[in-house]
C-alpha cells in the first residue's frame, strides 16, 4: 500500500503528557469513523506534552470536522495539518529479508543504494533498517519484496512544518 | 497556613467551595470513605434508590436551574448504573459532575471487586473525566470538572476517587489543603464572543431576507440568553420556533413563537423551515429529528449558524455565515449590528406576503385531536390540556420519552425559561420521574409535574420512594395506555399494524396501589369529568407526591408526523386536516 499525497493528510497533535490521552484520541476517531492510516506518540522537549502524528484518509470536510472534535478534547492543546509539500516527513522501517548466500550481494548493494544500514545477517536472511520519507521506505518494500519479506515493521510517520526557506538549515 | 485533611474530606469541602448544595447519591463499598464527611458538610445529600436515578435528577436539578447537578455513586455497578444519564447529559449538554468510588489505586486493573474501568466506559459520553491518583490532587480536579462542565459548551464531567486517596486509614489518604485560585488547563479555551466581522455578515443576511426565521435550539436556555433572543426576534420581526431543547426559550404565547419544528412538531413550525430564505440557528444543531432528510431540508434557505461549539458549525449543513460563540453574547451583538445597519437607512424588505403564508398555515393545519365520545378512554391530549390550563404559569414540566413527550411539547403553553425538562438527544425512556424530583429540588418554590407514560414510569417509579421519603412534593401525571405508544404507532403506520411486543397492561401494575406502596397519594381516573377535580385535588398537596394514572385512549397517535428519513415536504397532518403535505 502506498503512502503518497492521495486522500492522505498529515495531523500533528500536541497533547498533554497524561495518562489516557492517546485512548481519547484514538476512540476519537473510532466513534466518529475515521480511519487512522497510520500513527506515532512520543514525548516532545517540553515533557508536559506529547506530540500524536496522524495521517488520516479522508476528504477534507470531514477532515475539518475531526480536527474541530479532536480539538473538543480538553488534554488536545494543539493540531497543525500539514499539507504534502508542507512539511517534512520521515519514518523508520525494519525489515527482514530472505536472502540465501546467493542474492544476499543483491541485497546488500540495494541496502546501499536506499542509505540503508545492515543490521544483522543471517544464513538465509538479513535484517535492515531504512529511514526516510515514507515515499523513499515505499519504493525500498517493493523492492525487496522480490526477494521475500520474512518480517517488516514501519513506525509510521512523524511530521514537522517545513521550515521558510531563509530559515531552513537543512535541506529537504 | 496549611491544613491537614484527608481525601475524603478535601473532596467534600471542594464540593461546598464550588457551591454545591445537594448530592444526588447511592453509597458503597468503594465510595465509603466519602460519605463519612456528609454528615459534618451543610451539603444536602439525598439518598436515591438506584444510581440512574441519582443521574437524571441531577440532570433536572441542572435545567430547572442552571447550575450543575451532582452526583455520587459508588464503583463497579454504581458507576455502571449511571452511565445513561451520563450520556443523556452529554447529548443535551447539561452541565453536570458525577463522582464515582474506585477500588484502592493499586487494586486497579486486577479485577478487584466492584471493580469497573469507569473512566474507559464512560470516556464517549463525557465532556471530560479524570481518574485522581493523589490525594493532593482532589481540590485542583474538583475544581477543573465544574469549569469543564460548567463552560462552553456545557457537558457531563465524572471524577474516578480511588478507595485508598480518601480512606483516613490509609496513609495515601494525607494531604495538605488548598484551593486553587484559577484552573490551568492549556487545551481548554472556552469560546465567548464571536467574530465581529460574521456577525455584521449575519445582520446584513437578515435585513436582505425575505422569509428569515429563527431556529432556536437548547443552546439558548443554555447561554441564558432568552431575553436576548425574543429582543433579536422583535427587532427584525421574524418568527421563531423552538426545537424539542428549547422550548420556553421563547414565550409560546409570543405572536411571533411558532412552536416547536420536527419529527412531531406542527404544521407551521415544520414549513416555515422548509420555505424560508434564511434560517438563523441559534445554538441549535440540525438534529435529525428537526432536518428530516437532510438534502430536503429548508432547501432555498441561507444559513446563519450560531453555536458556542465550532464543530457545529457545518457538521451537517455548512452555514454561509457560521459564528462560534455564546449565544447570549452573540445575539446581542447582532441586535447592535442590525441596529447600526438600520440607523444607517437599511429597511427590511416587505414581508406581508410571508406573513400571511404563516398565518394561513397556522389557520389551515392548527394543532388537531378529536374529542373522545362520552364513555370512551381520555383522550391523552385532552388531559395535557386540562393540565396546562389548571397549574401556574411557571409550573415546571419533565416528561420521559415517547408520545406523552411530544404532545407535552405540542400542547404545552411554555411561557418561561427552564420550566420543560426532559430527554431529547437520547430519548432515555424514565427520564421524566427522578429528573421532576430534581427540578422540584432544585426550585422547591415552583410546582413541578411529571408527565410520564406507562412504560417510562416502569423503568425509574421507584424513585418516588426518595421523593417521598425526602418529602418532595412532585406530581406525576401518568398517561397510561397500557402500549410502548411511540413504538405501537410506528408497529401501526410503517410495520403493517404488527404489534410485536409493545403490549403492556392497563392494569398490571395497579398504578394507584403502587403509588401508594412508595408513599405516594395515588388517583385513577378514567373519565373526562374526573380529570380536573383530580388535578385540583393534587395541586393542593404539597407534602408528598402524588401520582394520577389516566387511563388514555391506546389508539391515539401523535401528529403531524415526518417518517424517519423522510423529507419535512411529505408532513403527515392529522387524518381529520386531509392531504397536508406540499
Amino acid at each position: 500500500m502506498g503512502t503518497g499525497p492521495g486522500k492522505h493528510h498529515i495531523l500533528t497533535v500536541l497533547v498533554e503528557n497524561k495518562p489516557g490521552v492517546l485512548t481519547r484520541v484514538a476512540g476519537l476517531f473510532a466513534r466518529r469513523g475515521y480511519n487512522i492510516f497510520s500513527l506515532a506518540v512520543a514525548p516532545t522537549e517540553d515533557d508536559r506534552f506529547s506530540r500524536i502524528t496522524v495521517v488520516v484518509d479522508v476528504e477534507s470536510a470531514p477532515l475539518e470536522q475531526i480536527i474541530k472534535q479532536l480539538d473538543k478534547l480538553i488534554n488536545v492543546v494543539k493540531i497543525d495539518e500539514l499539507a504534502p509539500g508542507e512539511a517534512v516527513e520521515r519514518e523508520l522501517l525494519l525489515v527482514t529479508v530472505a536472502a540465501s548466500p546467493e542474492v544476499r550481494g543483491q541485497v546488500i548493494e540495494l541496502v546501499g543504494v536506499f542509505e540503508g544500514r545492515i543490521l544483522s545477517v543471517g544464513w538465509d536472511q538479513v535484517a535492515v533498517a531504512l529511514e526516510g520519507h515514507p515515499e523513499k521506505l515505499d519504493d525500498f518494500e517493493e523492492l525487496v519484496a522480490n526477494y521475500g519479506i520474512v518480517s517488516l515493521q514501519r513506525s509510521g510517520r512523524v511530521a514537522l512544518p517545513k521550515l521558510e526557506r531563509r530559515n531552513a538549515v537543512v535541506a529537504e | 497556613m496549611s491544613q491537614h485533611m484527608n481525601g475524603g474530606q478535601a473532596l467534600i469541602k471542594s464540593l461546598e467551595l464550588e457551591g454545591v448544595e445537594t448530592i444526588f447519591g447511592l453509597p458503597g463499598g468503594a465510595i465509603l470513605p466519602v460519605y463519612d464527611p456528609i454528615i459534618d458538610s451543610p451539603i444536602r445529600h439525598i439518598l436515591v434508590r438506584h444510581e440512574q436515578g441519582a443521574g437524571h435528577m441531577a440532570e433536572g436539578f441542572a435545567q430547572a436551574t442552571g447550575r450543575p447537578g451532582v452526583a455520587m455513586v459508588t464503583s463497579g455497578p454504581g458507576a455502571t448504573n449511571i452511565v445513561t444519564p451520563l450520556c443523556d447529559a452529554y447529548m443535551d449538554s447539561i452541565p453536570m459532575v458525577v463522582i464515582t468510588g474506585q477500588v484502592p489505586y493499586p487494586a486497579i486493573g486486577t479485577d478487584a471487586f466492584q471493580e469497573c474501568d469507569t473512566t474507559g466506559i464512560t470516556l464517549p459520553v463525557t465532556k471530560h473525566n479524570f481518574l485522581i491518583s493523589d490525594a493532593q490532587d482532589i481540590p485542583r480536579i474538583v475544581r477543573e470538572a465544574f469549569h469543564i462542565a460548567t463552560t462552553g459548551r456545557p457537558g457531563p464531567v465524572l471524577v474516578d476517587v480511588p478507595k485508598d486517596i480518601v480512606d483516613p486509614k490509609n496513609p495515601r489518604s494525607a494531604m495538605e489543603w488548598y484551593w486553587p485560585e484559577s484552573v490551568d488547563l492549556p487545551g481548554y479555551h472556552p469560546l465567548t464572543g464571536g467574530d465581529a466581522s460574521e456577525i455584521r455578515n449575519a445582520a446584513e443576511l437578515i435585513l436582505r431576507a425575505e422569509r428569515p426565521v429563527i431556529y432556536a435550539g437548547g443552546g439558548i436556555l443554555k447561554a441564558r440568553a432568552a431575553d436576548a433572543l425574543r429582543e433579536l426576534a422583535e427587532l427584525c420581526d421574524v418568527h421563531v420556533v423552538t426545537t424539542l431543547m428549547a422550548r420556553g426559550a421563547f414565550p409560546d404565547e409570543h405572536p411571533l413563537a411558532l412552536g416547536m419544528p420536527g419529527m412531531h412538531g406542527n404544521y407551521t413550525a415544520v414549513t416555515s423551515l422548509q420555505r424560508s430564505d434564511l434560517l438563523i440557528a441559534l445554538g441549535s444543531r440540525f438534529d435529525d429529528r428537526v432536518t428530516g432528510r437532510v438534502p430536503d431540508f429548508a432547501p432555498d434557505a441561507k444559513i446563519i449558524h450560531v453555536d458556542i461549539d465550532p464543530a457545529e458549525l457545518g457538521k451537517v449543513r455548512r452555514p454561509d455565515v457560521g459564528v462560534a460563540g455564546d449565544a447570549r453574547l452573540v445575539i446581542e451583538e447582532m441586535v447592535s449590528a442590525v441596529r447600526a445597519l438600520m440607523e444607517s437607512g437599511s429597511t427590511f424588505p416587505d414581508r406581508s406576503a410571508w406573513k400571511s403564508q404563516i398565518s394561513g398555515w397556522q389557520e389551515r393545519y392548527p394543532l388537531t385531536y378529536q374529542q373522545s365520545e362520552a364513555g370512551d378512554a381520555l383522550k391523552p391530549q385532552f388531559v395535557l390540556e386540562t393540565l396546562r390550563d389548571s397549574t401556574p404559569d411557571d409550573c415546571i414540566v419533565a416528561s420521559g420519552v415517547g408520545q406523552h413527550q411530544m404532545w407535552a411539547s405540542q400542547y404545552w403553553k411554555f411561557n418561561h425559561p427552564y420550566t420543560f425538562v426532559n430527554s431529547g438527544g437520547l430519548g432515555t425512556m424514565g427520564f421524566s420521574v427522578p429528573a421532576a424530583i430534581g427540578a422540584k429540588v432544585g426550585r422547591p418554590d415552583r410546582m413541578v409535574w411529571a408527565v410520564d407514560g406507562d412504560g417510562c414510569f416502569q423503568m425509574t417509579a421507584q424513585e418516588l420512594v426518595t421523593a417521598a421519603s425526602e418529602r418532595i412534593p412532585v406530581k406525576v401525571a401518568i398517561l397510561n395506555n397500557a402500549y410502548l405508544g411511540m413504538v405501537r404507532q410506528w408497529q401501526e403506520m410503517f410495520y403493517e399494524e404488527r404489534y410485536s411486543e409493545v403490549y403492556l397492561s392497563p392494569d398490571l401494575p395497579d398504578y394507584k396501589m403502587w403509588a401508594e406502596a412508595m408513599g405516594c397519594i395515588g388517583m385513577r381516573v378514567e373519565s373526562p369529568e374526573e380529570v380536573l377535580p383530580a388535578i385540583e385535588k393534587a395541586n393542593e398537596i404539597d407534602d408528598r407526591p402524588v401520582v394520577i394514572e389516566f387511563r388514555t385512549d391506546s389508539s391515539e397517535k401523535v401528529y403531524p408526523m415526518v417518517a424517519a428519513g423522510s423529507s419535512n415536504d411529505d408532513i403527515i397532518v392529522d387524518p381529520s386536516q386531509g392531504e397536508g403535505g406540499r
